[in-house]
């Protein structure tokens, strides 16, 4: 804060304004304290720490006379710290790991996985009369041990002694901080009963209490045994040992590997795969060149259509002309997933109007032939596009200055000529900025490919679930596996993610320098 | 148009249009008519879709195939049948979501371009070029690290979670300004600063400039963020496809991608109807402030 004349302005009085504040500040508060104990029992640092930083410069910022600008910045500002900054940065931490299925997690839960993955019951172990107990919604289990002790649990809290129990005919009948579930209750949730497991101590190493039948329960323990002290895997049932290796995972010596890991930085992996693996590298470089081809294509394609239709309508001899401009805009006006969905029925091989009645009931694969394909979303995209073309151009038309115009009349400047040097120059210098967002928009524009086609037709190679319409933001969404059709790899995403803003950002820093000489020109 | 013209009567206008003699045909095609040729054929094309959407949405068959019989048959039955679905429900979510955001877009974005515009503090340099920059990453681009986070935050509080609306909208608002401050930016500036001075030596505060002065006078331009903001989140579709897992919560482009992409056919009908539905807020809207949001298209915006 610099200026002088604004310092007084921070006004302290019980002014209403200043009681809403307060109203609102507190609400704030509310909540944020309680997102920092939740945060707290869950045990997640990162959200404690972010919440305290974010209330205690809501608190400062609001309060002292010295924050003003920031008052009027921070609510914006915090969505956009968390949800936009925090997120591209992430992605660039995620493109470095093996993030996705298999190496989900840290390696203490990757472990406790592996080991209660692998749990069978012990041979030979006793059997102890089991109650299923439930402490309010939570299921658990009342076991009485070998050595007649009471004891209970539930998956998160390990068996404990329990006294005071009843115990009536070698059962628990009656349990002092838990309620004994009926019979009936028992076979509603059969299902939960039977995967419950409760383990016996904090160890997992130690096993679990399992049931079968809701009546007698068993020690299971793993096959697997992790030693803290060499940081490795035993199977207790082969003896194999497996120990870390670089890729998040445990690995025997003979190179097999155990099911689960845990994520890891790989470096550059990620874009290795991409530019090089096999089974991406091919794909990937079509794709990239169709991203690029259907992004110029259908900039200029609507750009050339929307600028002939603005100097169609440009004419104020022309009757009706407002009835025309209303009517071709109405693409426009319509939601653009709806159009896609639209299309992609009206393209419909069988049963399409395109086909049926338009082409007299040929059988065109619009939307499953290569070529086509690209086609049709190419086409459909001009629909889609070219009203906003139209509108700008229209505008920018109405708003050449007409004294240039006159100029060049003056110094007898053909038709030709005034629209070569004169109108075109000053349309691009107008509509240029807008090009360059409307190339970054289509780059990438999911929703037309993912509605009209879903990328398809597949590419011959079906390892990877990708076609010859993707472009590079569909290619994200399909390797990342959130569709639920393909493995997911969170990693090769964000590394695509990156690919993608590295495109766009020189593209638009390059055009928008370009730009600018432009109107220097002009 | 190839009506022969008698060499006499076009030798002579050319240089006196003073003299008032009805022009040929030839001369008013290539002067006005080819424009009606355009304009008829530019219509054809950019209503037949529309035309047929509205007539498959009256047809009484439902199917794909049915539906090719422009206005064969006309009947309400699938606007009917659309109260048996969750199509009301993804309506109503959608609606919150998009005015949610585009209530909150507007005020957010504006408070920081007030700042911007009318305080002089360090950092504000930094701060324009940081949004400009930013602006070049969509927040799609990041829907996995979105989903990631996502899960993080639902493990501590679960309304900010995966499968909700109100993370939903906390997303969107993530990109509020980013994409707007600067539109704004532009139009506060264009607010002589003599006014908000004069209102400060009469002894208002800043927040009163604010609310009173400085946001009446920029209406029109809160009115086009608003609108956009609005229309792009209500066809807002990967994000909200990734984040929304339960029926209940999708929106309309996920829960009308639903009934096409599955069994394309027998929904058709039911679809065509919910897309006319779900049209007419948009076109409405579209429509009716046409002027304003053409002016904050040329400003610099695009539809999203």
């Amino acid at each position: 804060m610099s200026l002088p004349a604004t310092r007084g302005s921070g006004r302290t009085g019980w002014s209403p304004g200043f009681l809403v504040k307060l109203v609102l500040i507190a609400l704030v508060d509310a909540l944020g304290v309680y997102a920092v104990l939740a945060a707290w029992g869950a045990g997640s640092w990162g959200i404690l720490a972010a919440m305290v930083a974010l209330l205690l410069v809501a608190n400062w910022a609001y309060f002292s006379k010295r924050a003003l600008p920031l008052k009027y910045i921070l609510p914006g500002l915090a969505f956009l710290l968390v949800y936009q900054v925090y997120v591209v940065a992430y992605t660039g931490y995620v493109a470095f790991t093996n993030y996705g299925d298999g190496h989900n997690s840290t390696k203490e839960q990757a472990i406790e996985a592996l080991l209660v993955q692998n749990e069978r019951r012990v041979e030979g172990s006793p059997s102890s009369p089991l109650t299923v107990v439930a402490d309010g919604d939570t299921l658990g289990f009342a076991i009485i041990s070998p050595d007649g002790v009471v004891e209970a649990g539930t998956a998160d809290q390990p068996l404990e002694t329990v006294d005071g129990a009843t115990v009536e005919a070698g059962r628990v009948t009656a349990l002092p901080g838990y309620d004994v579930l009926e019979y009936a209750a028992v076979l509603e949730r059969q299902q939960e009963v039977t995967e419950l497991r409760v383990p016996v101590s904090s160890d997992p190493n130690e096993g679990s209490i399992r049931t079968q039948d809701a009546r007698t329960g068993y020690v299971f323990t793993s096959t697997l045994e992790y030693d803290p002290a060499s940081d490795t895997m035993t199977d207790t049932t082969t003896g194999v040992t497996y120990s870390p290796n670089d890729d998040g995972q445990f690995e025997a010596a003979d190179g097999t590997t155990l099911p689960v890991g845990w994520r890891v930085l790989v470096g550059l992996d990620n874009f290795v795969t991409a530019f090089g693996d096999d089974r991406y590298a091919g794909p990937f470089g079509k794709i990239l060149v169709w991203t690029f081809a259907f992004a110029v294509i259908s900039v200029a394609s609507t750009f050339l259509l929307g600028l002939f239709l603005a100097i169609a309508f440009n004419d104020t001899r022309l009757r009706g002309r407002r009835v025309y401009r209303t009517l071709v805009i109405l693409p426009y006006a319509i939601p653009g997933f709806l159009a896609a969905l639209l299309w992609s029925g009206l393209l419909n091989r069988s049963y399409g109007f395109v086909n049926e009645v338009l082409l007299g009931g040929a059988q065109i694969p619009w939307l499953t032939d290569p070529v086509l394909a690209k086609l049709a979303v190419l086409g459909v995209n001009l629909w889609l596009g070219f009203p906003y073309m139209f509108l700008i151009c229209t505008g920018a038309l109405q708003s050449l200055p007409t004294d240039v115009l006159e100029a060049a009349k003056i110094d007898g400047a053909g038709r030709w000529r005034t629209w070569r040097s004169i109108t075109l120059p000053l349309l691009l210098v107008a509509t240029a900025p807008l090009l360059i967002s409307s190339f970054a928009f289509n780059f990438n524009n999911f929703t037309l490919i993912y509605m009209l086609t879903g990328g398809g037709p597949r590419f011959d190679d079906a390892s990877v679930p990708l076609g010859h319409t993707d472009i590079l933001i569909s290619m994200v969404y399909s390797v990342s596996g959130l569709d639920g059709t393909a493995a997911k790899d969170y990693g090769l995403a964000s590394a695509l993610s990156i690919v993608i803003f590295v495109v766009v950002a020189t593209i638009s820093a390059l055009a928008f320098r370009r730009t600018r000489s432009l109107e220097e020109i002009a | 148009m190839t009506t022969t013209i008698p060499p006499a009567r076009s030798a002579a206008p050319p240089r006196r249009p003073a003299v008032t003699r009805r022009p040929s045909a030839a001369r008013w095609f290539s002067d006005i008519g080819w424009r009606h040729l355009v304009g008829v054929l530019a219509v054809l094309y950019a209503g037949f879709p529309l035309v047929y959407v509205v007539s498959a949405s009256l047809s009484d068959g439902g199917t794909l195939t049915g539906s090719n019989d422009l206005f064969a048959s006309v009947s309400g039955a699938n606007y009917v049948a659309l109260g048996g679905t969750k199509f009301w429900t993804w309506m109503g979510n959608t609606l919150v979501v998009a005015v949610a955001t585009g209530v909150g877009t507007v005020l957010m974005g504006a408070a920081a371009a007030y700042a911007f515009s009318r305080f002089r503090f360090s950092g504000r340099r930094v701060g324009l070029t940081a949004l400009l920059v930013i602006q070049m990453f969509p927040q799609m681009l990041a829907f996995v690290a979105i989903f990631l986070l996502l899960i993080s935050l639902g493990n501590v509080v679960p309304g900010l979670g995966l499968d909700s609306k109100l993370s939903l909208i906390c997303v969107y608002l993530g990109g509020a300004l980013g994409v707007n401050t600067f539109l704004m930016y532009g139009f506060f500036n264009t607010v002589p600063r003599e006014i908000d001075e004069a209102a400060k030596i009469d002894g208002a505060s800043h927040a009163q400039i604010y609310w009173t002065i400085v946001l009446r006078l920029t209406a029109p331009i809160l009115a086009v963020v608003g609108l956009l903001s609005f229309i792009s989140t209500f066809g807002e579709f990967i994000i909200a496809r990734v984040l929304l897992q339960s029926e209940e919560n999708w929106t309309l482009a996920v829960g009308l991608y639903g009934w096409v992409s599955s069994l394309q056919d027998a929904n058709w009908g039911l679809f065509t109807a919910g897309a006319v539905i779900s049209a007419v807020p948009v076109l409405a809207l579209f429509l009716f402030l046409q002027k304003y949001i053409v002016g904050g298209l040329t400003a610099g915006s695009v539809k999203g």
